[in-house]
């Protein structure tokens, strides 16, 4: 079970916590002027990287805030959790 | 009457004899005995019968490796399956048996299967047992049968089990040398130091080593290093409790036996606790396993580990044999033939394979008088029931060679030492490599991965010095890592005898090839041996994993504990390549079997998971509703009266509802109030309706969808105020809609001025409805005019009923005339028996989820989640009125995309059994021609389907594929017995299609 650190808590149980995905995934700001490729590109496209994942957490069972959290996908291994900026999901 | 007890020494209370049952059969130890060491005393030398061959077998080991004394202990619901005898307490009454062999251990029929040995190799059952498949069903049966597992318990268990959550900035797994050293020193740091041993004491080697330590015995300065530990209170001991989980981030799981030693009837106490630790260091200290040695017919009973040897006569004052040769490959061993001398059994030899023999310990077994073979082997060993005796053959270091003994010894105990292997099992559960050390012919500990350290003989340092010496520095590193001061204990001082180096020996040549000697065993609970895994290798299996599932290397209770590095270097050896290239297979938790119990912990029975009830809960109750589970929420499934079954009662209240007046508990709906002055725009963005337009007052139908367009949540949204709007959701939706909201305000729109408030609790919901429903609230004294006029359908007002301050919604999900009274939930109960007794004269009839189905249904209105799944958009609903057109909306551009458009998706539509009577199986998928050859294409599945009172007929919704435009046509609904029922498709909306009643 990981240890989050939630940037507004403090160390957490994983399971006070809930998943979000990867960040940076903003929605368009006109969604109509996308093609459907584009447009698919953000719904389902998704970069599952070996190493590295800058991913959304939720403290779901604590202050409920969203924030940035930066994971290795194979050691799991946690190197940072980050506030995200405003009017933004994420790097 | 003991004979194999010493007469004095050991750890064992003689003022406490227990007395126990073994296959029935009365026995007698002593307090601080286990099951193995008491057995051992009785010379009980057959413990059970091997997996395959069924060849008796004896006590091997003295702990966690033990792979043949795997027995039953106790009976009915609290027996305990596949228990190690070794690590089992004695304690009083204790009862254990074998379920292996038939009609019992000592007389096993089925060992004729050893006599055939050559037909029971590797792959046997995949081979014998492929045809017909049909059968493998009853194989498997009778294969679990003869194999002789573990039986589990059939009756629930009465025992009560424990989660404890704790925090530790030093864990130390092992309470041996190196782990006590590390706790103490990590301890005088000031670090919170939890040390966890599975065995009954803390002292690991030291309970059972003859050695001395600051010139007093090992275990003189053991009692001192616990008591100094006792005494901090940053300190936490745990013995009997096995770390059998190393997870991520430095989570931990430990199994704590809190009981099972005490025997008896301790109902009511907690039996197994599991510690779940977060540590910010871990230690790992679980010392070393020590290895056998291949040899033909060695795992004959009588055959034991050296250093079991030891323990028995040291801790346990037991020995297990009268005349004993030794055969190593190391100096360890010599020390167990000191031991036995000293304890005043006979010593026939020791036998070693390396021509220098032992160091330091090699004089002192020598000046004791005692026979040394340097350059000689144990080839085989007879006797069958129990060693008779050894063959002895000359060695000269060549391992492919065949030789021949020239000497046999009488003896009925082999103490053997194929040298140590550390327990790296941990560290390999930490996501951990193990690497080869070619000086100590093992794998130790690589590179960790997580903040562990692999210390004492855990990591390869065998001698006491050595052992205490890393023990001290790991702990004191383990402390200052995590951010406490460096401190240095003095070491004890320790003899450190100079040893030779082992020499390698993984397969002792036979006067046959290894393919046609007699079976030289690497795994004891699996029966496997070196020909196996040569017949593996020949049968094309070359990965160490293959190998291991085909020969079963090390599956079972000990998990290879014993055998798995003989069987690498087996299979290296075959494959011409050095181990570390064949490679060990990974370890998983759990390090020993764990119970269920201890896994559940108290989350069973009503404990399973939380159980959320209204307001209303004891009043369904006491009415004998019984309740429908609807994500967490118990919720009334339908209100029998009598013995009135479902199918009755149902129609009785539809039927109440539609004629004059029913009443339902719609507390569960999730509940929200959006507040602020952005509101609009935030509704705007997520809500597909014109939101803008509401007046003050409205209600509004709402649906949300996901960013792919479909269907998300629906509920009704009401503006309470300019910038106030409370918004319902699906019972089971609550919680993701709420966060789905706050996604968005938090990270992509926070320049909106919007604020959440979940009030689902905070409110209960009554809703009343049917053609009365407005004289009942008039009954129950309603302060507002609920005329059609002055309280329109779809409108929200405020209102005192019966002295209560209440929230009123015209709103119908059943398509009558409505009302669904929003009250404090401290109120609820009390307004719910004032509408009862208000509905009285008109026969106000309380009714379940069943029948909010059954009106819902008849009325074409979806339910989320049983007509939707993930993949149906508002349009395949018919929801094209809800849709704004001109803003944008979540999922709006996902509509338009070209699968959005198909004109094949699944349509919302009605069905109609052309026989008005069959109710259609829900699920039951559609086709267009029964006569069809498969594959027939399937159009889409019923979704509800109802007997409706009020229509006369059954009624179902479906998904269509193109649905709305086969209006009229019939298809064909496959049923589960196989039969078709033709069915017409027809609007969903059954009921009132111009919705007149609602609006009454």
């Amino acid at each position: 079970m990981f240890l989050i650190k939630c940037p507004f808590c403090g160390e957490r149980a994983e399971t006070e916590f809930s998943y979000g995905g990867e960040a940076g995934i903003n929605r368009p700001l006109d969604p109509d002027a996308l093609s459907d490729v584009e447009w698919a590109d953000y719904l389902f496209m998704r970069k599952n990287p070996r190493g590295a994942h800058k991913e959304l957490w939720n403290h779901a069972q604590g202050c409920r805030r969203w924030f940035g959290v930066e994971r290795d996908t194979v050691s799991y291994r946690i190197s940072r959790s980050f506030e995200l900026p405003a009017g933004d999901k994420g790097p | 009457m003991q004979p194999n007890r010493l007469k004095q020494g050991g750890r064992i209370d003689r003022s406490r004899p227990l007395d126990f049952f073994f296959n029935g059969r009365q026995y007698r130890g002593y307090a601080g005995d286990t099951l193995a060491s008491a057995l051992l005393a009785n010379d009980v030398s057959i413990v059970g019968r091997s997996f395959k061959l069924h060849r008796p077998r004896g006590i091997v080991g003295c702990g966690a490796e033990e792979p043949n004394a795997i027995l039953q202990i106790g009976s009915g619901a609290t027996t305990l399956p596949n228990q190690r005898a070794t690590q089992v307490e004695l304690y009083d009454g204790l009862e254990a048996r074998t379920n292996k062999g038939w009609p019992n251990v000592n007389y096993d029929i089925a060992a004729v299967n050893d006599s055939l040995g050559r037909l029971f190799s590797a792959g046997f059952y995949y081979k014998t047992f492929m045809y017909p498949r049909m059968l493998w069903e009853s194989y498997e049966k009778l294969i679990r049968r003869s194999a002789g597992m573990g039986r589990s318990p059939r009756l629930p268990d009465p025992d009560h089990y424990d989660h404890r959550n704790a925090y530790c900035d030093v864990l130390v797994a092992g309470a041996g040398p190196s782990g006590l050293m590390a706790a103490l020193t990590a301890a005088h740091s000031g670090a919170r130091v939890l040390i966890a041993d599975e065995q009954s004491e803390f002292g690991g080697q030291l309970l059972s080593s003859a050695e001395s330590i600051d010139g007093k015995s090992a275990q003189s300065w053991l009692q001192d290093t616990l008591y100094q530990l006792s005494q901090f209170e940053n300190v936490i001991m745990l013995p009997r409790s096995t770390v059998f989980g190393y997870f991520d981030h430095n989570f931990l799981a430990i199994a704590q036996r809190c009981t099972d030693h005490l025997g008896g009837n301790l109902t009511g106490q907690i039996r197994e606790r599991q510690w779940r630790v977060r540590a910010k260091q871990v230690v790992l200290a679980q010392g070393a396993i020590e290895r056998p040695l291949v040899f033909c017919n060695n795992d004959r009973p009588g055959v034991m580990l050296a250093s079991a040897v030891s323990s028995y006569v040291n801790r346990y004052a037991v020995c297990p044999g009268k005349r004993t040769v030794v055969f190593t490959n190391n100096d360890s061993a010599y020390q167990t033939a000191i031991d036995l001398h000293q304890a005043g059994s006979e010593v026939v030899a020791i036998v070693d394979s390396r021509i220098d023999g032992a160091g330091g310990l090699g004089e002192a077994v020598r000046n004791l008088g005692i026979a040394v073979f340097q350059n000689h082997v144990v080839t085989d060993v007879s006797g069958r029931r129990r060693v008779s005796g050894v063959l002895v053959a000359k060695w000269d270091g060549d391992r492919c060679a065949q030789i021949n003994h020239t000497i046999s010894m009488d003896c009925d105990l082999l103490a053997i030492s194929g040298g140590w292997s550390p327990a790296v099992h941990l560290h390999s559960q930490s996501g951990g490599k193990n690497v080869w050390n070619e000086d100590l012919q093992c794998f130790v500990a690589g590179e960790s991965v997580q903040n562990c350290i692999s210390t004492g003989a855990g990591n390869g340092y065998w001698s006491l010095r050595s052992c205490l010496q890393s023990g001290h520095d790991n702990g004191r590193d383990a402390a200052v890592l995590s951010g406490f001061e460096t401190v240095d204990l003095s070491l004890p001082s320790v003899d450190d005898l100079h040893s030779n180096a082992l020499q390698p020996l993984w397969r002792v040549p036979a006067s046959k090839d290894p393919d046609r000697c007699p079976k030289q065993f690497l795994d004891y609970q699996n029966d496997t041996s070196v020909a196996d895994v040569r017949l593996a290798v020949r049968e094309g299996y070359q990965n160490v994993e293959h190998v291991k599932r085909y020969t079963a290397l090390g599956f079972g209770t000990d998990q290879g504990k014993l055998g798995n590095i003989n069987g690498m270097a087996a299979l290296a050896e075959c494959l011409d390549r050095p181990i570390p290239e064949v490679g060990t297979t990974t370890f998983r938790p759990a390090y020993t079997p764990v119970t269920f119990g201890v896994c559940a912990g108290d989350h069973v029975g009503d404990l399973y998971d939380p159980e959320r009830k209204t307001a209303m809960h004891e009043w369904h109750l006491s009415k004998d509703a019984p309740f429908e589970n609807v994500g967490q929420w118990l919720r009334p499934w339908y209100f029998p009266r009598g013995d009135e079954a479902l199918e009755a009662a149902v129609a009785r209240e539809c039927l109440a509802t539609r004629r004059s007046a029913g009443i339902m508990d719609a507390s569960t709906l999730g509940k929200i109030i959006v507040q602020g002055p952005d509101s609009v725009t935030f509704l705007e963005r997520i809500y597909t309706h014109d939101v803008a337009n509401m007046k003050i007052g409205r209600c509004a139908y709402g649906i949300m969808l996901g960013e792919d367009g479909m269907m998300k949540d629906d509920g009704v949204m009401a503006r309470l105020d300019e910038n106030q709007f409370y918004l319902t959701t699906t019972t089971g939706g609550a919680a993701q809609v709420l966060a789905w909201l706050e996604i968005w305000l938090q990270t992509e729109w926070p320049e909106l001025d919007v604020h959440l408030t979940s009030v689902t609790d905070h409110f209960s919901t009554i809703a009343v409805a049917g053609p009365n429903s407005r004289r009942v609230l008039q009954n129950a004294g309603c302060s507002i005019d609920l005329e059609r006029q002055s309280f329109p359908f779809m409108s929200v007002q405020m209102a005192e009923l019966a002295g209560v301050t209440v929230q009123i919604f015209r709103v119908s999900f059943s398509g009558e005339l409505a009302f669904e009274v929003n009250v404090d939930s401290g109120y609820a109960l009390y307004i719910w028996k004032k509408l009862m007794e208000a509905g009285k004269e008109y026969d106000i009839t309380p009714y379940g989820t069943e029948t909010m189905h059954v009106l819902r249904a008849e009325k074409g209105f979806v339910i989320l989640g049983q007509d939707t799944d993930g993949s149906v958009s508002p349009h395949d609903l018919g929801m094209h009125w809800m849709m704004s057109k001109t803003r944008d909306h979540l999922g709006k551009r996902s509509l338009s995309r070209p699968d959005g458009k198909r004109g094949d998706r699944k349509q919302l539509v009605g069905l109609l059994s052309t026989d008005n009577t069959t109710v259609l199986t829900e699920g039951a998928q559609l086709i267009e021609n029964p006569d069809a050859p498969p594959p027939v294409p399937l159009l889409g599945h019923v979704t509800s389907s109802y007997a409706s009172a009020c229509l006369g007929h059954p009624i179902a919704l479906a998904l269509v594929a193109g649905g709305r435009k086969r209006k009229g046509e019939t298809l064909f609904a496959a049923a589960s017995d196989g039969s078709m029922v033709p069915v017409k498709i027809v609007s969903p909306v059954f009921y009132d299609p111009k919705g007149e009643r609602q609006h009454a």
